[in-house]
């Protein structure tokens, strides 16, 4: 019999947790990586649908219709998108990204019938040429902001804060600022750029009012205007992104991904976005706008089944970019030797601002970029977001609705405490909702 | 000269009006009467005209400048000129905060004072203000010239990219990263044009010259205190 006890690994020092101590102390400096959230949050996994019963009449899969369609920005407008599914395609930058890589998001997004969204650093000619309804980013930095690019947005997104950095500004490490990157941002090439935090000429929600009607009168009141948050007060930043005059609300996950930002603000500043999406409902229902200024969502979105669990908690469509960058081609397998090579595998890459992805996604190398097939890339992403629509329609139908707008939070059930108390719907088999109802 | 004037016709129709001039229109000229404060006056105007208005103003006057001339016989509020491409901006009397926000290029000249963050994040504009300007004034300012005649505030240059700061009284304190540099022939000439062309009477070999120590261009942990 021994007499030692086996050797004991700390749950609280773990393996990472100890490694990333030795980094920071070996270097200095401190993390940073592309992407969100990659701690376990509550999700939509932790939700269940319920389908038809004795109570429900459920639609016949491929003979009875179950429509897709959403408009966003009637509230003002003149106008308003039209989009033949409820997915867009969220804001990511000519920078951040490769020009293939832009322009298979533009293919994809106009194949199903959807929008794109520009991103920090302007609009280029190829995604506007590529992208049949784009959203145009007005962001703190502006770079590459200008009138003529306004005009011919399908819509403007302000930008206020995104979920993997509420309240966070940005860094595109000299690495990627090639001498079309530091053109269109007027910078010198190479060095690392930085974007502020706030916007440069309006300070809170009553400025922000006056800034959109600047907007709206530059652009003769045609296109909706679109407020975007990271989620951290979600009920009071819809409340005040609708006193400020958005069309559309966009509201953006802890697990909402990033180009680049610290690694210890990613995973802890935000709101997961399962607990994001009813205060922000209660919002626009409690000011009577609720389906008049449409909710967006976005931030771990991956599937039909999360596209109609997030409409039956009250959103009008939602917006992915990491599964879109999934989908053609980010972290593929078959460049597993490319990421042993950088020190990582394939499925967690996230090193984005270094300018080095094997995929040719997330970098301005030439070579690198040149390994993106546009067009190809653009169908894959067609595929997927036509694959999503599906699912969400079959568990549409199977909930009785002929649209998924239709769906509602009496579809849905919670299999944890938590997930039941921050979705505002019972934990599975009871009728408790925890903070609103008696156990 | 085409009259517009707030008090009888909505902000929309003056916008729209001016959105609508057309290459060779022969509406060069306009004037626009009892602004009383209003806010987007005249912005996203992209025609080679001349707009003079009649008092003051609120936020983001002349937003957007393409190419036009306006006056503003008056002053401005916050936001002035934001994100000006081109033309010429002038306010007679003085200009709140945030004026010519990310101007790409252009003129922008302010006979006043200007408050805080004038010239923030400043793309290439040209900046000249006959007197003072507030705290944190060229933040972030990548390219461009500012001209003060008066002093500076403090914060001055904060996080400065390439844009060239001149000031010919007091500088309160200067921002991260931002010095001050040695002025040669070069750039008294460059300051000497710009001062002629915002039409003020003042000796460029007075000023001193400000720019960035470009330390903050690429991160280095022993600066971090900078951050």
């Amino acid at each position: 019999m021994t007499t030692k006890t086996p050797p004991q690994f700390s749950a609280t020092f773990d393996d990472y947790t100890q490694a990333e101590i030795r980094r920071a102390a070996a270097t200095g400096i401190y993390d940073i990586r592309g992407g969100g959230a990659k701690r376990k949050v509550p999700h939509f996994d932790d939700l269940l649908v319920l389908g038809a019963s004795m109570s429900r009449y459920p639609l016949e899969g491929y003979r009875e219709r179950c429509d897709t369609d959403v408009m966003l920005g009637s509230r003002y407008a003149e106008k308003p998108i039209h989009l033949k599914i409820p997915i867009t395609i969220a804001g990511m930058s000519f920078g951040s990204l490769s020009g293939p890589a832009k322009e298979a998001l533009g293919r994809g997004a106009t194949l199903a019938g959807t929008s794109t969204t520009t991103g920090d650093g302007g609009m280029t000619d190829e995604e506007r040429g590529h992208s049949e309804r784009l959203v145009y980013q007005l962001l703190p930095s502006r770079y590459g902001m200008n009138p003529r690019d306004l005009r011919r947005a399908d819509a403007i997104e302000v930008v206020v804060g995104q979920g993997a950095k509420p309240g966070g500004g940005g860094m595109l490490l000299g690495q990627k600022i090639s001498a079309r990157v530091a053109s269109m941002r007027t910078l010198p090439e190479g060095i690392d750029q930085r974007s502020a935090c706030r916007h440069p000429d309006w300070t809170g929600p009553d400025d922000l009012a006056i800034k959109i009607t600047e907007l709206r009168e530059i652009t003769d009141w045609q296109v909706p205007i679109f407020i975007k948050v990271g989620a951290s007060r979600p009920y009071y930043d819809t409340a005040l992104a609708v006193k400020a005059g958005a069309d559309v609300v966009v509201l953006d996950g802890m697990q909402g991904g990033t180009a680049a930002t610290q690694a210890v603000f990613i995973e802890n500043v935000g709101l997961p976005t399962l607990a994001a999406i009813r205060p922000a409902v209660q919002a626009l229902q409690d000011l009577g706008v609720h389906r008049e200024v449409q909710l967006v969502i976005s931030g771990g979105i991956r599937s039909g089944a999360d596209v109609a669990k997030a409409l039956a908690l009250g959103a009008d469509a939602v917006s992915i970019g990491s599964a879109a960058l999934t989908a053609i081609g980010d972290n593929d397998p078959k460049w597993e030797a490319d990421y042993q090579a950088l020190g990582t595998t394939a499925g967690a890459y996230d090193d984005w601002h270094e300018g080095r992805d094997p995929a040719g996604i997330t970098t301005q190398d030439p070579e690198l970029a040149a390994r993106l097939d546009p067009v190809a890339a653009g169908r894959r992403l067609a595929n997927y977001l036509s694959v999503m629509t599906m699912e969400a329609q079959t568990i549409a139908r199977a909930c009785g609705h002929n649209h998924v707008h239709n769906m509602e939070p009496e579809d849905l059930v919670a299999l944890t405490i938590e997930a039941a108390a921050m979705a505002g719907v019972p934990l599975a088999g009871t009728d408790w909702i925890p903070g609103k109802t008696r156990f | 000269m085409t009259s517009f004037d707030l008090a009888a016709q909505p902000l929309r129709d003056l916008n729209r009006a001016l959105h609508g001039i057309a290459d060779g229109d022969n509406r060069t000229a306009w004037e626009i009467l009892n602004p009383r404060g209003a806010h987007a006056v005249a912005v996203g105007v992209n025609q080679p005209v001349d707009i003079t208005v009649k008092g003051n103003v609120g936020y983001y006057c002349a937003g957007m400048n393409e190419a036009a001339t306006i006056t503003i016989e008056g002053s401005a509020g916050p936001g002035l000129a934001e994100n000006i491409m081109s033309g010429t901006v002038r306010v007679k009397g003085d200009a709140s905060q945030y004026a010519a926000a990310t101007g790409h290029g252009g003129l922008v000249v302010i006979e006043g004072n200007a408050s805080s963050r004038c010239g923030i994040s400043m793309k290439g504009v040209d900046i000249v203000v006959g007197g003072n300007v507030g705290h944190m004034s060229a933040f972030m300012g990548q390219a461009g010239h500012l001209v003060v005649l008066g002093d500076a505030g403090d914060g001055l240059g904060d996080s400065i990219y390439e844009a060239e700061l001149f000031v010919r009284g007091t500088v309160k304190s200067l921002g991260a990263d931002c010095i001050r540099k040695e002025m040669d022939e070069a750039h008294i000439a460059t300051l000497a044009g710009l001062l002629a062309k915002a039409g003020f009477d003042a000796d460029p070999a007075s000023f001193k010259r400000y720019g960035s120590a470009r330390k903050l261009y690429h991160f280095n942990v022993d600066h971090a205190d900078a951050y």
